[in-house]
């Protein structure tokens, strides 16, 4: 137990250090740029902290990325890579905006009626992987891949259809307003909600952008995944499928169904987000020319996050701050914002390397002891 | 009719070479054992260095050398990562996918304006068309064979990977590491210097297929002009069981549903489905293919695993 604890410390320490190279080389990149990094650094942390519009806005940015990320991380625990959440993401977004159009009850059903519409398609949509891997041998990143660009032009084709899009636009109707989740939608418009919100600025301030419950729905789900994978049979199962899948055959797991399990809790996850985003700030489906990269943002969170649940969650945080802070520079100082994208890489990166940090630190050992004799 | 079936095959050529190039990368990456998921990130810097290169200089050959250069430069750090500190190898691929991409983009808002679109290479400047000209315009063979010089080189290429390794002996121990590296090691071969080189030539190809796109299908760099075909490159190596040959017909057969689609989009045809419907063509087959090929996938034994002498 206490061996664990230590290499738990050892993992984050190493998390926080390739965080810091990828800040590092970064500040590199733009000063090779002609752009003074300081001064990059601080528009963007002012960008995420100086007003209580932009933290609402970087945990608007955060939410979708937290459960793709625990969607990716998910599958990886049963050694599945799934770079599907972004097809997933799309089918979740597209079920839930057509139910939430077409049905209409009472808020208290209608919520949680079409977030589970957009989540179950999702689960069908990532089941689908899990199922040609299991019975036909289909390696997933192969499926998945296939099954993004299908999701893609399936919502583009359900958006244009006649009765659901809406005349002379690219995208479809709004949703109904029972299904929105947006919090005090109506109110801070409304008469007695703009008197409220000029007397107490900084809720004003918070509630300008079109803040959303959608981070508390993440946040449960990222609770519910940890539970899963560490207190269920299920999840014991699913990470021994991970971990040696020849082993838990021999135990008695049923490998294949597992497989087609993880990846629709997967597709699950990723379908929430897309639910969430249309519920919480789109209200609608739009046609997309490319991917949004929900879900590849994903893959970065997962990996950042090593894997965990509680992980994924601060990794959404960081990558959705660096994502929406990272425009700012280029309206400020105009500094790409893709050095963002470069810093995630390099981060990333360095996570793929443990093994650097300990050549580094057997080095220094090696130096002292040189000194010792 | 006829000419119809010779603009499906030349589209399906002009579309298959970018994800020709980078497949046959990514099998000689893979047979040497280095899972090499950055293909499409080593594609989009070739596509944009090549663009760019190919503005500034004029010299479409020089910028597919230098495309090719800059896919290598990414390769390389995938193959320090993967080689010398045992890099978990997809982790890496990923990180190149956002390095590449991200770089691209910054390198290109720095030099041409903030734009993240390179400017347009002229008409005369693009790769030429070595047989134009030879057949008279728009009949059989010119629509079939009139391609731009790189889909030709794409071909060369198949031939010379296939060679390389198969008949000869470095191909042999590249073959060798991939399989069994510590067999090859104790044989004297060193696996570090064959997977650097395999690593190094695969993020060359991708630079070139990534370029083949920028300087032959359109004429400049965007952000979204990859979008994906590195991983269909990937899809592609799987489907062809990591033999060039293998790889090169998966891709000519997505390049084949891709030209279909096109073809079948032309409103002049007057095929009434939604054009969006027909796009997923591509992409619904391969997996109805790959459900066809039901079996055990051949992949090299060692590939993904770090070498560590002991």
């Amino acid at each position: 137990m206490i061996i664990n604890n230590k290499n738990k410390l050892k993992n984050i320490f190493f998390v926080l250090l390739s965080i810091l190279m990828g800040f590092i080389i970064a500040a590199f990149v733009l000063k090779v740029g002609g752009f003074d990094p300081f001064e990059a650094y601080k528009i963007m942390f002012l960008g995420i902290f100086s007003k209580f519009s932009y933290i609402s806005y970087t945990i608007i940015k955060s939410t979708p990325i937290i459960l793709t990320g625990l969607s990716v991380a998910f599958a990886f625990k049963t050694g599945l890579f799934n770079i599907g959440a972004e097809g997933q993401f799309i089918a979740g977004a597209t079920a839930t905006a057509v139910a939430g159009y077409f049905l209409n009850f009472p808020s208290f059903i209608q919520i949680p009626t079409i977030l589970l519409i957009g989540a179950l398609a999702a689960a069908l949509w990532g089941g689908l992987a899990g199922f040609l891997k299991s019975k036909f041998n289909i390696h997933e990143v192969i499926s998945t891949i296939m099954l993004n660009w299908i999701a893609l032009y399936l919502q583009n084709y359900i958006v244009m259809l006649p009765g659901f899009r809406k005349p002379d636009t690219e995208a479809s109707y709004d949703i109904n307003a029972s299904g929105s989740i947006t919090i005090l939608e109506d109110w801070k418009y409304s008469e007695v909600g703009v008197a409220f919100t000029d007397a107490h600025q900084f809720i004003g301030d918070f509630l300008r952008p079109p803040f959303n419950a959608g981070i508390f729905i993440a946040l449960i789900a990222a609770i519910i995944i940890y539970y899963i994978l560490n207190k269920t049979t299920l999840g014991y199962e699913l990470k021994a499928v991970g971990f040696n899948k020849h082993a838990a055959e021999y135990g008695g797991i049923n490998v294949r169904r597992k497989m087609i399990t993880s990846m629709a809790i997967s597709g699950a996850l990723a379908g929430l987000a897309g639910s969430l985003h249309v519920m919480g700030v789109s209200k609608n489906i739009s046609i997309l020319a490319t991917m949004e990269g929900y879900g590849f943002d994903g893959i970065a969170v997962a990996l950042i996050g090593s894997n965990s649940p509680i992980g994924c969650v601060l990794s959404g945080f960081l990558f959705g701050g660096l994502k929406y802070s990272g425009a700012k520079i280029q309206s400020a100082m105009e500094a790409p914002s893709e050095v963002i994208n470069i810093m995630i890489g390099v981060i990333v990166f360095f996570m793929a390397i443990p093994k650097l940090f300990k050549i580094i630190s057997e080095f220094k050992l090696k130096k002292k002891d040189g000194r010792g004799e | 009719m006829l000419t119809d079936i010779a603009l499906i095959l030349g589209t399906t050529l002009m579309y298959s070479t970018p994800l020709i190039f980078t497949a046959l990368g990514g099998v000689i990456s893979e047979k040497s054992g280095v899972v090499n998921i950055g293909l499409e990130g080593m594609m989009t810097i070739g596509a944009f260095v090549g663009a760019s290169v190919g503005y500034f200089t004029g010299n479409p050959w020089l910028a597919l050398i230098a495309a090719g250069a800059a896919g290598m430069m990414l390769a390389l750090l995938h193959a320090v990562a993967s080689i010398h500190l045992a890099a978990d190898q997809v982790i890496s691929g990923m990180a190149i996918n956002f390095l590449g991409p991200g770089l691209a983009i910054f390198l290109c808002r720095i030099f041409f304006d903030g734009a993240t679109m390179t400017l347009s290479i002229p008409l005369d400047q693009k790769i030429p068309r070595p047989l134009n000209g030879i057949f008279a315009q728009n009949s059989f063979f010119d629509l079939i064979f009139n391609q731009y010089a790189t889909v030709y080189l794409a071909f060369i290429f198949v031939i010379i990977t296939w060679f390389i390794l198969y008949k000869t002996r470095l191909g042999l121990r590249i073959q060798a590491v991939g399989e069994h590296p510590k067999a090859a090691d104790s044989l004297g071969i060193s696996v570090f210097k064959i997977r650097y080189l395999s690593v190094c030539a695969s993020g060359f190809l991708a630079g070139i297929g990534g370029a083949s796109m920028a300087l032959s299908i359109v004429s400049n760099f965007r952000p979204t002009l990859v979008s994906g075909q590195g991983f269909i490159a990937l899809a592609a190596i799987i489907f062809g069981k990591w033999k060039p040959q293998g790889a090169t017909l998966a891709c000519l057969l997505f390049g084949g549903a891709q030209a279909i689609v096109i073809f079948l989009g032309n409103p002049e045809i007057g095929v009434n489905i939604s054009s969006q419907l027909l796009a997923m063509i591509p992409y619904i087959l391969t997996i109805l293919i790959l459900m066809g090929l039901v079996g055990r996938t051949n992949s090299p034994a060692a590939v993904g695993i770090p070498f560590e002498k002991s």
